[in-house]
């Protein structure tokens, strides 16, 4: 089947007088591997739920390969769903569980063995076809879940936190399989997720959604390097913010926040005049005497703690603690706490994010 | 803490050594009389001649017939009605969950009279069908009736069972099967019903029960041809050395065992526990404009049929004649000063049983909760074991047993106790004890042993924290499990009808039985009908309150 894409556009939905999604704009391209990035409680549910059918916008229209599916009942939307909790049925074996959309299709008997067959395979469970769920282990029962939904062909695949049920080591190596099986079934599919290391690392591109609106949309290093709002930068990875105002003087730009006091901002910062928010990741910040264009600080080192990769500083500087990564080199000793160290941000580094005016 | 130890020992061997005494001994003693040959050996001769009595193995074929059919037609009312209320937004699914209940609070009987005149051969609606089309309908005939009966008045169990298993469902697994596809009967043959399956055999499996050991329905209906009828006429006029009455009895008890045993291995035989993992409701679904007509149309009907008994129950009590004319004539409370002219013992004699009984109840189940739950006394599940025993029991199969076991033994005062009152006592308070120990189980469950370690820690001694932290605590629950004995002991027959030696000791639901025996006694039968079931339907609403009062007492304790 050729891969669709999937258009949401200016959505709104709410449960009774509260609003849950507001002016959510989408466009999905055929084929992609796309993430529904947020905290929750933030709407990433109900907007996956509102493309399977199971909840009613109120303004907007959602379409699928162009065709808008409002009012269409699940039952005949052929977007494929896997559920959190998986949602396999206890009273039926993994075959009849991968079976039952086959069989709601009207398939012959013998298709529908066929298929079962060859999505077991696929998914590398083909010896568990006559087990119950309840003898499976975690990922194995993820993986049924995911074969269940494969084997009626969508045109959709929607994954409503496939990771969040298994543990730690075991949700790597998911994460992994379900790219590459993604990769060669080539599958319009949308990824939930409240965790930006499993958005960032299987996507091609990220949406970030907070309180029920898309902050940003764009390729993980995009969101990473070029946050639009204070909230994308601190929800996507980690962010040193100062908010502030910025005025131009004699030809040079200074900032004036109540923690940093006021500054004046390198030559060549992609600034414009008002307030805002001045950002810089922990690993960007410089310890010790540096040459480089770039903001100038002096810190206190208030805490160390050690990561394996890289120690994380928290340096007091005026009013407030910026996050320091400094990779760790062998048998290098962490600077002692208490001590004075010169800070440095290079300027190619440091992201203006002017508040909407 | 060894002296404490010992004590507990010593209570938990006396309330086993009462269990054993009157609950498994008098079963032992039923089964052994069906074995016995009478020479002390063992025979299955009492089996063979039971066979070849032609009324015993149509009496036999009759019995699972009356029950198989209960479960097939409560089924066909309850099963809907729990899905419609469970998962469609329905105006008026609190009144059905409730008005379902009502049949419960009285003997199945008590309504097969009334139903004799509503749907018998010259009752209400036959003499409207035959002066509008010509016809009757054999509603109230033979097992018929006795179907029709017990169906109406033990669908609730299969409702109430099936609508707890529907609540329970995570609505992902229902999503799902949309998502693949499926919906309308398709999406409840295949996903919802198989999941709540455990609910639906609990409560049918409940009902082919009951339906199988009741004696008062087809007794009052003038069916004789049944297993349980034919045990009580067996034992009553033969007599106690009759040994097919014993068959009968070892048979109904298989049946029980194997219907309660056969749910519950089948249940655990798959993993339901998957079911409700989530833990959101599925959401309630709009009805259409057709479906809701149907629904509410069916839903009226059902409903009609339901309330029926109960109806006719109250109008029987209020007018002087009803017999062949559609409706009563003569409105009178004759009936009400009859019966408190009558049978104002009777009532007295209900209120002492049945609360003797319950107290006996709350009195031993807590002191088994406690046991089971907080001590490491070895051997204390069997205590557990046995009360589960006694929910397997027939009524009619114990109240043999006590009169075969207990005869000639006397009480202090010279008096025979099968003649006494306190049988009375003893065999409600052993059947009814699940109940109460339920009830007592789950008040304590929600106590926090770390309360009781609390007042330990501040040195009360082990007596002093069950009686000033635990019992309090547990009050609620003793009061609930008070109240469901003691109600479920007045609506009690079977027992009733083989331990009542003379009129004098008899107590309310013998006398309802009794007044029917005659035409003359059926108004004043259905005032005592209709006083039994004002009395139970309060002592319900009090027990709801006072556990309400309770929960929120506790609450306010918390904050
Ligand atoms: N059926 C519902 N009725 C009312 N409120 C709901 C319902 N479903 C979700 N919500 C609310 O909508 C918000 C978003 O929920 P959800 O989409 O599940 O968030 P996420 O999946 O991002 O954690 C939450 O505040 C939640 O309480
Ligand atoms: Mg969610």
């Amino acid at each position: 089947m050729n891969p669709v894409g999937l258009d949401i556009r200016n959505v709104a939905l709410s449960f009774g007088d509260t609003p849950v999604l507001r002016d959510i704009e989408l466009s999905v391209v055929p084929g992609e591997f796309f993430a529904l990035l947020g905290p929750s409680g933030s709407g990433k549910s109900t907007l996956l739920r509102l493309i399977a059918g199971f909840n009613r916008h109120q303004r907007g229209e959602v379409l699928i390969g162009g065709r808008d599916v409002t009012g269409i009942p699940p039952w005949e939307r052929n977007v494929g769903m896997v559920f959190q909790n998986y949602a396999l049925w206890p009273h039926m074996t993994v075959a009849q569980n991968v079976a039952f959309g086959l069989e709601e299709r009207r398939l012959a008997g013998a298709d529908i063995r066929n298929k079962v067959a060859a999505v077991l395979e696929l998914v590398g469970l083909a010896d568990y076809a006559t087990r119950r769920p309840g003898q499976l282990s975690g990922g194995q029962q993820q993986r049924v879940a995911i074969a269940r939904t494969l084997a009626i062909e969508p045109q959709v695949l929607l994954l409503d936190e496939p990771l969040s049920n298994l543990d730690a080591r075991l949700r790597v190596q998911t994460r992994k399989e379900l790219v590459r099986l993604q990769r060669r079934l080539g599958i319009t599919t949308i990824f939930v997720t409240h965790d930006q290391e499993e958005a960032l690392t299987t996507c091609h591109r990220v949406a970030v959604m907070d309180q029920g609106v898309i902050q940003q949309v764009g390729a993980p290093m995009e969101l990473f390097d070029h946050p639009v709002n204070r909230f994308v930068a601190q929800f996507v990875g980690t962010a040193n913010l100062f908010s502030g105002t910025v005025r131009g003087e004699g030809g040079a730009l200074r900032f004036a926040s109540p923690q940093l006091g006021d500054i004046v901002l390198p030559a060549g910062l992609a600034a414009r005049e008002g307030t805002g928010d001045l950002t810089f990741r922990p690993h960007a910040v410089r310890i010790g005497a540096d040459d480089a264009p770039g903001l100038r600080l002096e810190g206190r080192v208030e805490s160390a703690e050690f990561l394996g990769e890289f120690l994380r500083y928290e340096l007091r500087v005026g009013e407030s603690v910026i996050v320091a990564d400094v990779p760790h080199a062998r048998g290098r000793a962490p600077l002692e706490l208490g001590s004075s160290v010169p800070l440095s941000v290079p300027t190619s580094e440091i992201r203006w994010v002017g508040s909407e005016p | 803490m060894s002296r404490g130890n010992s004590a507990i020992a010593v209570v938990a061997l006396a309330i086993a050594a009462f269990l054993v005494v009157f609950l498994i001994v008098p079963i032992g003693t039923v089964i052994h009389t069906a074995f016995a040959d009478g020479q002390g050996g063992y025979t299955f001769a009492h089996f063979v001649a039971f066979n070849e009595i032609s009324l015993m193995r149509e009496s036999f074929a009759n019995s699972l017939f009356v029950a198989g059919m209960t479960v097939a037609l409560a089924s066909l009312i309850a099963v809907p009605l729990a899905y419609l209320t469970m998962r469609f937004e329905f105006r008026g699914a609190l009144l059905i969950q409730t008005l379902g209940v009502l049949p419960l609070v009285m003997p199945a009987f008590v309504g097969a009279a009334a139903m004799q005149l509503l749907f018998g051969r010259s009752g209400s609606v036959n003499l409207l069908l035959n002066d509008t089309f010509g016809i009757t309908l054999p509603l109230m005939s033979g097992l018929n009736g006795v179907v029709f009966v017990e169906t109406l008045h033990y669908f609730p169990f299969i409702l109430l069972n099936l609508s707890a298993a529907l609540a329970n469902i995570d609505s992902s697994m229902e999503e799902a099967a949309q998502n693949l596809g499926a919906h309308g009967w398709r999406l409840f043959r295949k996903v919802v019903f198989p999941l709540a399956l455990p609910g639906y055999l609990a409560g049918a499996s409940l009902v082919f029960i009951k339906v199988f050991d009741d004696l008062g329905t087809p007794l009052v209906l003038n069916v004789t041809n049944m297993l349980a009828p034919q045990a009580y006429l067996r034992v009553t006029s033969i007599g106690l050395e009759d040994p097919i009455g014993y068959v009968v009895c070892v048979i109904l008890v298989l049946f029980s065992v194997a219907a309660m045993a056969g749910a519950w291995w089948f249940v655990r035989r798959r993993d339901y526990a998957l079911v409700s993992r989530g833990g959101t409701r599925a959401p309630v679904r709009r009805l259409t404009a057709w479906q809701a007509a149907l629904a509410y149309g069916w839903i009226g009907g059902v409903l009609l049929l339901v309330l029926s008994p109960h109806l006719g129950l109250l109008l029987m009590s209020l007018f002087k004649v009803w017999s062949f004319s559609v409706l009563p004539e003569h409105f009178t409370f004759d009936h009400y000063f009859t019966v408190f002219d009558d049978s104002a013992r009777m009532i007295w004699n209900t209120f002492l049983y049945c609360g003797l009984a319950a107290l006996v109840d709350v009195a031993l189940g807590t002191a088994i909760a406690y046991i089971v739950l907080r001590t490491t006394l070895p051997g204390r599940q069997l205590l557990d074991h046995f009360v589960t025993v006694a929910l397997a029991m027939p009524g009619l199969v114990l109240g043999i047993g006590y009169l075969r076991t207990f005869r000639g033994v006397e009480l202090p005062g010279g008096e025979a106790l099968t003649a006494s009152w306190v049988i009375f006592v003893l065999a409600y308070a052993i059947r009814r004890l699940p109940y109460a120990l339920r009830s007592c189980m789950a008040a304590l469950t929600q106590v926090h042993p770390a309360l009781e370690e609390a007042a330990q820690n501040l040195g009360a001694g082990r007596w002093r924290t069950v009686r000033r932290v635990v019992i309090p605590l547990m009050t609620g629950g003793i009061l609930a499990g008070f109240v469901t004995s003691f109600i479920t002991a007045a609506a009690e027959i079977s027992e009733t009808m083989l331990l009542t030696s003379r009129e004098s000791l008899a107590p309310m639901s013998y006398g309802i039985y009794l007044y029917f025996q005659s035409i003359a006694g059926r108004g004043p039968g259905a005032a005592l009908g209709v006083i039994a079931v004002v009395l139970v339907a309060l002592g319900t609403y009090l027990s709801h309150r006072l556990v309400a009062a309770n929960a929120q007492h506790r609450q306010g304790a918390r904050e």
